[in-house]
């Protein structure tokens, strides 16, 4: 280099700091304007707000707009409307996100994961009895589904990358069929076969109607997972003399095993939060039972489910925060999900 | 003339003259043209490109070459605009058209873009879009209305070379060209808006030898109205149609400009040993 | 002289012993996967055939469903209202789906800094895995006071359009709240196949729009709303798919009725798997029968909408 000094870069393109604080000032201004709206007008509540602050930014846009072109005045409306329509796309998500954790917080405490329902009724005191009987009877029925149905459900992907055997078409227009059964119709049919023909619902009842959900689930993306493999690395394990068996077992599924796993917390979290089928073939309780072929068992679905329908104040707040415990387990499983499936990547 | 006014002078002029001697007659000190001041540009922390200063002289080919990663196409990139939708990129320097910094405050991209045309590499007609709707879509797209359309196809088709293949059937889907075909549509397309210089960055490099041969053609004929400014790989193709050559290189360093001057002194007798070099094929 | 042509020679693939033994298994593996699924298939369709055979057509468009616990007094089942209940209840959903979807994928694809781009795409991956109970119980107690004020302001500004018009003044519990809910539910499968669909568009035709000095809007219109066009028809026959057959998050909202309604804002509707959930419980063993019917009235629909989202969807995606 011939010693010249190098300049700052910068970055002429975008927006300078005084005109973010200004269209941040501008967009406060017309925010504490809505609420104003709010205050002396019949628009009401947050969606009023909301309203009244799209109608006061549609006519600053209008009022700004005259020294644009038509085409960029067009153009700053319609990302005024993209944006307001993404919000209201996001916001019940927030909300249910921000009622969920408020609404159930309160009720979270020592004794709602420690016992169950035995000698509480639900309008009780919120602080006895708890949700115990049903965090245990969803795991054993989830852990119950996964025994069965992972194997089978992994196995459905190997035959589908590895052996691409005569019914490879049939299998994936099943999988992909029967991904589409509502999970009622699920119930209904464990109903109709085991429940009412064994003795009633019960825990393993629950597991069969959830490891029918989980099968298509976990068969079609342990195939998607497979897929990822380079062929490349199959070839070089021929090109090293192996057998496709051994292959399959030492270089393949190695390479995917964190994907695999995350294949499984998946599909356990596809089916931990369902409930229309386990009222059918589960049922309910308020005690803590482990007994998975005899009498009914509670789950957090249900629990929440039924306390919903009682409608009394402490039973929604206990429904609040059992929703808050199924969202936790349904995060947490998703989240190790991701932290799990990123490896396979780097 | 501010730049910023540009987009203002096309709305009030309301069209844009089919007829192509409008251009001739405009004052000769708008085709000042282009000029590039001490230009960096930079990828995050990558400096992707140093203190380029270039001047590219009105109604020339201009042709850009260099080996991989010698920054030639960030530097094209730089002239309209372009680089800015990378999200990490940045920049410093001065890029003047007539004069005027097109990174100045207060200027309109979009209007530079519109002066400032580019071709890109593959072609890619709007898939959706009929032979006709491609050519004019640059005027939908840009808010210009226009009293003849009819003309306008036909002159833009004409001057891109693509007009007697197409004319019976301009209803067609611009996908059901061939490849050739296609550029030169992208051609005509990037022309109906009236460029002052168009910008190309490999054009031909995903066609076969004759629609190469088509596309260098029509560059040539382009050159006696506007400025172009093409990046390419092969340095045949530099020396078959550009008048100056720019040389670029990058010491594993950013890219910068080795040397720049009339592309028969560039081939025959350059001034650095590494443009010798390179042109005679001993490395890149 | 003429050369004789060449023999082509077959090749096989012999497995040896251990790989032989390996395949057996693994197809074992698949083959019960395949039987456990097509068996609940069969058996849907057995008894719904049955259904059938004994009510005809009655069953879809009867209106009355009662099963009769006196001998002599034949069953009746129609599970018309039902079916109508769900459909106007997934349209509902869907016509406010597909606009925010649409939204939600080009804010997140288009318009949002990149750090708030990461943010909402893993929101959206979230959201959808919240469970329908969720989104059930959410409706029931939160949204239901706004989506009552809307479902008013709708019937009194626009009562004289027939399915607006309301007899009661009860707007809680109606098909248009159930719809609200339900839309919330399905947004983010629909927005994340949408999102995904516009990030394959080639980079260069964005890029080509903006050298013709186009804006971001005109590139959008030009460029990136052709492109995914199938693929949001996909998702959003996907959503439908869902909706049709979403149970709790309905059965919390929404009032059942055994009624044909076209009203959307009264406080009274029909959804085919909620009646499946209501019913269940005291039914005789013939009325269990045509719950599985209907189920399978249900299964036959969302398996039709599936296979045409998912036919869409792997068209537009692949490449």
């Amino acid at each position: 280099m011939s010693g010249i000094s190098i300049p700052q870069p910068t970055r002429p393109w975008q927006r300078k700091r005084r005109e973010q604080i200004r269209s941040g000032a501008t967009f406060t201004a017309m925010a504490i304007l809505a609420f104003i709206v709010v205050l002396f007008t019949g628009f009401a509540g947050f969606d009023g707000w909301a309203i009244s602050l799209f109608i006061i930014s549609a006519i600053v846009l209008l009022i700004k707009g005259r020294k644009l072109s038509q085409k960029e005045r067009k153009n700053a409306f319609i990302q005024l409307l993209i944006a307001s329509a993404a919000t209201l796309a996001f916001l019940p998500w927030l909300s249910i996100f921000a009622s969920v954790a408020m609404k159930g917080i309160a009720g979270l405490r020592i004794n709602f994961i420690t016992s169950d329902m035995r000698t509480t009724v639900p309008d009780d005191e919120m602080n006895m009895g708890g949700a115990l009987h049903a965090i245990v009877g969803s795991f054993m029925m989830v852990i119950i589904a996964s025994i069965i149905t992972l194997p089978l459900g992994i196995l459905s992907g190997v035959y589908l990358t590895e052996i691409k055997g005569r019914f490879t078409f049939l299998v994936r227009f099943v999988v992909q069929s029967m991904s589409g059964v509502p999970s009622i119709v699920a119930g209904l049919f464990v109903f109709t076969t085991y429940v009412s023909a064994t003795h009633g619902p019960t825990a393993f009842g629950g597991a069969l109607a959830l490891g029918i959900l989980m099968l298509p689930t976990v068969a079609r993306t342990s195939e998607e997972v497979l897929k990822l493999v380079p062929d490349e690395l199959r070839s070089a394990g021929y090109a090293l003399g192996a057998r496709q068996w051994r292959t399959t077992l030492m270089v393949v599924l190695p390479t995917v095993r964190s994907g695999l796993t995350t294949v499984a917390v998946l599909g356990v979290a596809r089916v931990i939060g369902e409930t229309a089928p386990l009222l059918l073939t589960a049922g309910s309780s308020t005690a803590l039972r482990f007994n998975p072929i005899h009498g009914q068992i509670a789950s957090l679905p249900i629990y929440v489910f039924g306390l919903l329908q009682i409608g009394t104040e402490y039973a929604v707040n206990r429904a609040w925060t059992g929703a808050l415990v199924l969202m936790i387990f349904v995060f947490g499983l998703f989240i190790t999900a991701r932290k799990v499936g990123g490896k396979d990547k780097r | 003339m501010k730049a910023s006014t540009v987009s203002q002078r096309i709305e009030s002029e309301g069209k844009i003259m089919s007829n192509t001697s409008a251009v001739l007659e405009m004052p000769e000190q708008s085709f000042a043209g282009l000029e590039t001041r001490g230009v960096h540009a930079w990828f995050g922390n990558h400096h992707a490109l140093s203190d380029v200063s270039l001047q590219f002289p009105a109604r020339t080919v201009t042709g850009l070459i260099g080996p991989s990663g010698c920054g030639k196409s960030t530097f094209l990139r730089l002239l309209n605009r372009m680089h800015e939708f990378i999200p990490s990129a940045a920049m410093a320097g001065e890029v003047l058209l007539h004069g005027q910094d097109i990174y100045g405050e207060g200027v309109d991209a979009a209007a530079i873009r519109l002066k400032v045309g580019m071709v890109f590499q593959k072609p890619n007609p709007f898939p959706a879009m009929t032979i006709r709707e491609n050519v004019v879509s640059g005027l939908k797209l840009a808010h210009i209305k226009i009293d003849n359309e009819d003309d306008l196809v036909e002159n833009c088709l004409s001057r891109a070379g693509l007009w007697k293949e197409v004319k019976d059937r301009l209803n067609a889907s611009g996908g059901s060209l061939s490849g050739g075909q296609q550029q030169r549509l992208c051609i005509a397309r990037s022309l109906a808006v009236e460029p002052e210089v168009l910008l190309m960055d490999e054009p031909c490099s995903a066609l076969d030898p004759g629609s190469t041969l088509r596309i260098e053609e029509t560059i040539k004929e382009l050159a006696e109205k506007i400025t172009v400014v093409i990046v390419t790989h092969n340095m045949q193709q530099a020396s078959r149609v550009s008048d100056y050559c720019a040389f670029f290189l990058s010491d594993g360093g950013p890219g910068a400009l080795v040397e720049a001057d009339q592309t028969r002194k560039m081939f025959t007798n350059p001034n650095d040993s590494r443009t010798a070099d390179y042109v005679q094929g001993k490395f890149g | 002289m003429t050369i004789a042509p060449p023999i082509k020679r077959e090749m096989h693939v012999v497995h040896s012993r251990g790989d032989k033994v390996f395949r057996g298994i693994v197809t074992a593996g698949a083959m019960t996967s395949l039987i456990i699924l097509g068996l609940i298939g069969a058996f849907l369709f057995g008894r719904g055939a049955q259904v059938f055979s004994q009510y005809g057509l009655k069953f879809i468009t009867g209106t009355n469903w009662s099963a009769s616990t006196e001998p002599g007094i034949a069953n009746e089942f129609g599970m018309g209202p039902m079916l109508v209940g769900t459909i106007i209840v997934s349209i509902i959903a869907l016509t406010f789906t597909v606009p925010m979807s649409i939204a939600g994928a080009l804010f997140i694809e288009f318009y949002a800094q990149p750090r708030v781009k990461k943010i909402l795409t893993a929101l959206l991956d979230l959201a959808a895995a919240i469970p329908s109970l969720i989104f059930g119980l959410w409706g029931i107690q939160v949204f239901t006071n706004i989506g009552q004020r809307w479902a008013s302001l709708l019937g009194n500004r626009l009562g004289f359009i027939p399915i607006f018009n309301t007899i009661s003044d009860n707007y809680g519990r109606s098909p248009f709240v159930a719809g609200c809910v339900l839309a919330s539910l399905i947004v983010p499968i629909t927005t994340s196949v949408a999102r995904e669909v516009y990030s394959r568009t080639p980079r260069e035709l964005i890029d080509t729009c903006y050298a013709l000095g186009g804006t971001k809007w005109g590139a959008i219109k030009t460029v990136v709303l052709p492109f995914g066009k199938s693929g949001v028809v996909g998702g959003a026959m996907l959503g439908l798919g869902r909706a049709l057959g979403e149970t709790v998050a309905v059965y919390l909202v929404l009032n059942l009725n055994f009624r044909y309604t076209f009203k959307i804002l009264e406080s009274e509707g029909g959804n085919v798997a909620s009646l499946i959930a209501t019913r269940f419980g005291e039914a005789s063993t013939e009325e269990l029968t045509a719950l599985i019917a209907a189920g399978f009235v249900l299964f036959l629909m969302t398996l039709g909408v599936n296979m045409i989202a998912s036919a869409i969807v792997t068209r537009t995606t692949r490449t």
